[in-house]
């Protein structure tokens, strides 16, 4: 029986495997997308998988820009869709 | 083959941006124009440029005054095509002291360029900030050139390739220049190439970095040398940089002749939303090896100055060998050792940027008009006198 991480997404909690990837944690509770693209917002979520395409970002504990696919789950974490380029407040 | 027996007006070697502009300005002029490159359209060294089109990064000498033509003929580009089919965008450039002594030295060549036509004015750092919102407040003084502009370079290329091919301009790609054909009199003939022979009156160099090469195809020999540069690519963000910013050291590493390493920050942001990070450069021959170190290096320095960036991803870094001669000059105009043959070529980190001007001048001399800016500061053969 392998270890279990409780992580949140979109305030709803998610039980994942210890070592999994946030993204094939989120494909395991059922979401397939998780973004929206800068200009049509049109829904992404994992594409290439391997960290190439930067296509399935997602905001891990208030940092915007994290790939899914590369990011590890840790226990407690909070995650949260990308709406654009994330970086709103930065904005001028 | 189309190409064997084809007789232009013009023979272009190189589809990148210098040798697009050149086709572009020959057939408005009227010229007929065949364009050729081993490779395909703007795939050698205008891949690896950042688009910068500068006047604030010129010191008092003939680039500037190539440059102030140049960035005149670029907005006028940008208003004749359409600002989207260049991605030309008047962002200007804002340049940064950080030191007492580098805002002394910036405002010297602030002076010496306003006094050469260069509109700038002098920043306070609160002026800065007020420009620039999300740069370092450790900041002594800076400048704005409101004239400075950027475009994506590729698509000015093929932009420009395009209207010159409706003004009846050819393009033939995969074709590269093996030998030059004289005339019984000595001069420039045309070129055999692996798609057949071009005759013409007028061959037009406008290899990029492999200027050299083709200089000796021809027997004309000129020292283009490469230097390497490195530009890291961050992720999309909206618009977090409104100017071309750099730092005042950027304008000594550009003029110096050392052959080590050396980075200045270079940070601006595009229309794609990425931002870009520059400059180094290296001479490494055409090494095209990623390197850890300079990548490091441009990171931090440009942490130093936008300190948001830390918490930013890059998406990739490019590399690209800026063609430079040993006096940092292009090469532009007839070569006085061999007539027909004309350089287009060695304009270092500034190429696209002097692209507009140095194909008008071009188009100029192919059409025997008395070219607007003296080209003897850029002639072939002044690298002789040196030797």
């Amino acid at each position: 029986m392998s270890e279990r991480v409780r992580f949140s997404f979109r305030g709803q909690e998610i039980v994942a495997e210890a070592g999994q990837s946030v993204g094939a944690a989120l494909i395991a509770a059922g979401h397939r997308s998780w973004r929206t693209t800068r200009h049509e917002g049109a829904p992404r979520g994992v594409f290439c998988g391997i960290g190439v395409c930067f296509d399935c970002l997602v905001v891990v504990n208030g940092k915007p820009g994290r790939r899914a696919c590369l990011t590890e789950v840790r226990p407690g974490d909070v995650i949260e869709p990308q709406e654009g380029a994330g970086r709103g407040e930065l904005s001028c | 083959m189309v190409a064997t027996g084809s007789s232009p007006d013009v023979v272009v070697v190189g589809a990148g941006v210098v040798g697009a502009a050149c086709a572009y300005y020959c057939a408005a002029a009227g010229l007929r124009v065949a364009v050729l490159d081993r490779g395909g359209v703007a795939g050698g060294t205008t891949s690896g440029g950042e688009g910068n089109i500068l006047v604030s990064d010129k010191e008092l000498g003939p680039e500037l005054d190539l440059a102030l033509l140049s960035i005149r003929l670029w907005a006028r580009l940008g208003e004749e095509f359409g600002p989207t089919s260049l991605e030309l965008e008047h962002k200007g450039g804002v340049v940064v002291a950080q030191s007492a002594g580098a805002a002394r030295g910036l405002a010297e060549l602030a002076a010496e360029q306003r006094a050469r036509g260069v509109e700038v004015e002098d920043l306070t750092p609160a002026e800065v900030a007020e420009l620039e919102p999300n740069l370092t407040p450790d900041v002594a003084s800076g400048a704005y050139y409101p004239q400075d502009k950027q475009v994506q370079p590729m698509l000015a290329a093929a932009s420009l390739l395009r209207q010159a091919r409706r003004l009846g301009a050819e393009l033939h790609t995969g074709t590269e220049v093996r030998a030059f054909r004289r005339r019984a009199d000595g001069a420039v003939g045309g070129v055999l190439t692996s798609a057949g022979e071009f005759s013409a009156p007028w061959v037009v160099n406008a290899a990029g970095t492999w200027g050299g090469e083709v200089s000796k195809l021809a027997g004309a020999p000129i020292p283009v040398l490469p230097r390497r540069g490195f530009v890291l690519v961050t992720e999309p963000l909206p618009r977090v940089i409104r100017h071309k910013v750099y730092t005042a050291d950027y304008v000594a590493n550009v003029s110096s002749g050392d052959a080590g390493l050396e980075t200045s920050v270079v940070v601006e942001g595009t229309r794609a939303g990425t931002v870009l990070i520059g400059a180094s450069r290296e001479r490494v021959g055409f090494d095209r090896q990623f390197s850890l170190p300079v990548v490091r290096k441009l990171a931090a320095q440009a942490i130093g100055v936008f300190p948001f960036l830390a918490d930013v991803s890059l998406l990739r870094s490019y590399l690209g060998f800026r063609p430079y001669c040993p006096d940092h000059l292009p090469v532009v105009g007839e070569d006085p050792r061999l007539p027909g043959l004309v350089h287009a070529c060695g304009h270092e980190g500034a190429g696209i940027g002097l692209a507009a001007a140095t194909g008008h001048l071009i188009a100029q001399v192919a059409t025997g008009v008395k070219p607007e800016l003296d080209l003897t500061p850029f002639r072939a053969d002044r690298f002789e006198e040196v030797a």
